[in-house]
């Protein structure tokens, strides 16, 4: 049982992880039809930027903010220098320009900063633990951690339900001609956009460097953990992006736990020990096929 | 169609075919090139195999890794269990790969466009972490054969006899792949990619074709895979790597999408990129891909694409 909630616990706040990198994504690809692979590099430069400024400029709290904007502007380069030539063009171009800029930006990091791990210090204020209940307790940090996720997610979600720009941005994401049509500065909006997308992965890189080693590469992964939320979710979605991610985080942490368990009880011998991580690892990939058999747009389309 | 002539892909065999020449002629040819272009050709049957359903069917698979994987994976395991004859491996390797391709493809089929890149994405994925988790099997380390594959018992496979029996494979693989783009499926195919809905305005099924070829390039993919790991010695769960399915999308896209023979190009372009600029610098990326992009910014149709009109 206390397995369980803490697994239950670690998964949600993998989930509110996943799900500050698919937001940025999700909203990119809705707005400008645009693949960004790169995305995932934000968060790789938010924690390595983490990790300097939390060294150079004053610890974790001025690291989180100036990493973040940091992120966010080196997005926004990124837009300017190359991705604003792929507007338009196939998804295989851009698929394999942003895969280009992988590339490359996992080797700066190298030269920047070396290959090996570094680690980022949690905060003072944040690094103890708390008494959750008998016989657990529970980092506050990873508490902390999954409370900005749902922040940020009510906050998004108030800006573009609610807002102005979050009207034209659902504008935009259902007909860009019309809303350029209308006198609306499209590449600005889309701009605006971008930054927040880069910042918001920057910020979770940030977040998670206290719990992951960082290092070069370490953006694909959950890139493509992204990926699987938004494809669950429905491209485009804000509300999607989080059930999903909260989905993702559960099946992935609870299934890792319970399934190697499972095989142990079920198959007896050395079979279990076996047949147990390799099927753990492939569930959520499953549950990503099983939902889309079902529903080949995602749980909550963007639009019909 | 594509006008594709005969000409380019007649020299680049002919260049292939220089190295077993030069040998039987007597030169005493060894060292790096030799196994340089042993890995050109073995990835550009992958590649390839890739460019039948991207080029031609405009599928943009970003998995076709995976079934690279499964098909050295299949050497591993049976080499394992001390089978090490091609006719049990290789159509081993086809099966499990096609049955994969036949799977996923069917789930990834459903969605179009950045859907299925994504989809494509998270299934050689969950092949990546599945064989990283084959503790049997090295698990992420890898696993060293005890033994190459031999063919009908000999050992066609070795070091000595590789790069012939992969040159073999290669040509064997692009003139199948050559006749089925010229076949009535192949056009069915190269029509699923222009207009779905005219194809099934046809009476043709888009879905059931592209499954088809999925599987198709699947298999292909496997031989390749086989090959792969006897040219090493050595499989590893890389081999399913997300990055690898980026690089064969490379190398098709740098020789020239839907022409197969670029995918020898885009092949020999890559790897002499990571080779050649790996003794260079240990940061070689930082020129591989800022060249990555100019190259999709700048270079449309590819290197075979140079002088080659596309209608």
């Amino acid at each position: 049982m206390i397995l369980f909630v803490v697994q239950a616990l670690n998964g949600f706040q993998l989930g509110m992880l996943l799900f500050l990198i698919a937001a940025g994504l999700t909203l990119v690809f809705g707005v400008m039809k645009f693949v960004n692979l790169a995305h995932g590099v934000q968060y790789m430069l938010g924690a390595y930027l983490g990790v300097t400024f939390a060294a150079h400029a004053g610890g974790f709290w001025p690291a989180l903010v100036l990493a973040s904007v940091v992120a966010g502007l080196a997005g926004l380069v990124l837009e300017r220098l190359i991705f604003r030539h792929l507007y338009g063009r196939s998804e295989l171009d851009q698929v394999l320009a942003t895969f280009g800029v992988i590339i490359t930006l996992n080797e700066i990091v190298r030269v920047i900063w070396g290959s090996s791990p570094l680690e980022l210090a949690m905060p003072e204020g944040l690094s103890a633990s708390f008494q959750l209940m008998e016989g657990l307790r529970y980092p506050v940090y990873r508490v902390a951690l999954a409370g900005a996720g749902i922040l940020v997610a009510v906050l998004l979600a108030f800006v573009v339900n609610r807002t102005r720009v979050g009207m034209l941005i659902r504008a935009g994401a259902s007909n860009q001609e019309m809303v350029g049509a209308l006198g609306v500065d499209i590449g600005g909006l889309f701009r605006l956009v971008f930054g927040v997308g880069a910042m918001l992965a920057g910020f979770a890189g940030v977040l998670a460097g206290p719990l992951v080693s960082v290092e070069p590469g370490m953006g694909e992964n959950l890139l493509i953990l992204a990926f699987v939320v938004i494809v669950i979710g429905g491209v485009g979605s804000i509300r999607g992006a989080f059930v999903a991610a909260v989905i993702v985080g559960l099946v992935d942490t609870l299934g890792r736990a319970m399934i190697t368990d499972a095989a142990k009880a079920l198959l007896s011998g050395p079979a279990s020990a076996r047949l147990g991580p390799a099927v753990a690892s492939m569930l959520i990939y499953l549950v990503m096929a099983a939902v889309l058999a079902v529903r080949p747009t995602g749980l909550f389309p963007a639009r019909a | 169609m594509r006008r594709s002539g005969l000409l380019l892909p007649l020299v680049l065999f002919g260049v292939l075919a220089l190295v077993p020449g030069l040998r039987a002629a007597g030169v005493p040819l060894g060292g790096f090139w030799p196994l340089l272009l042993e890995r050109v050709i073995v990835f550009a049957i992958a590649a390839m195999s890739l460019d039948l359903i991207l080029g031609i069917g405009g599928l943009v698979s970003f998995g076709h890794a995976a079934p690279l994987a499964i098909g050295a994976y299949t050497v591993a395991i049976l080499n394992e269990a001390n089978v090490t004859e091609a006719a049990l491996v290789v159509p081993c390797a086809m099966v499990a790969a096609g049955v994969f391709a036949l799977l996923t493809g069917a789930v990834a089929l459903r969605t179009r466009g950045i859907n299925f890149i994504m989809i494509t994405l998270a299934f050689a994925q969950m092949v990546f972490f599945a064989v990283s988790s084959l503790a049997d099997y090295g698990g992420e380390d890898g696993y060293t054969l005890f033994s190459r594959t031999r063919v009908l018992g000999h050992d066609w496979l070795g070091a000595n006899n590789f790069y012939v029996s992969a040159l073999v494979v290669l040509f064997g693989v692009w003139l199948l792949l050559r006749m089925i783009s010229l076949s009535r499926f192949g056009r069915a195919l190269a029509a699923c990619r222009q207009n779905r809905v005219r194809v099934r305005a046809l009476g043709l099924d888009p879905f059931a074709i592209e499954l088809v070829a999925m599987v198709i390039a699947a298999m292909i993919c496997a031989v390749a895979g086989v090959l792969m790991a006897n040219e090493a010695e050595f499989v590893s769960p890389a081999y399913g790597g997300w990055q690898r399915s980026g690089d064969l999308m490379v190398m098709v896209i740098l020789g020239g999408i839907g022409s197969l023979h670029g995918a020898i190009l885009g092949a020999f372009v890559v790897v002499l990129a990571e080779e050649g600029l790996g003794r260079l610098t240990q940061h070689w990326p930082l020129i591989y891909g800022p060249g990555l992009i100019l190259a999709v910014l700048y270079l449309r149709g590819g290197l075979a694409g140079i002088g080659v009109r596309r209608g």
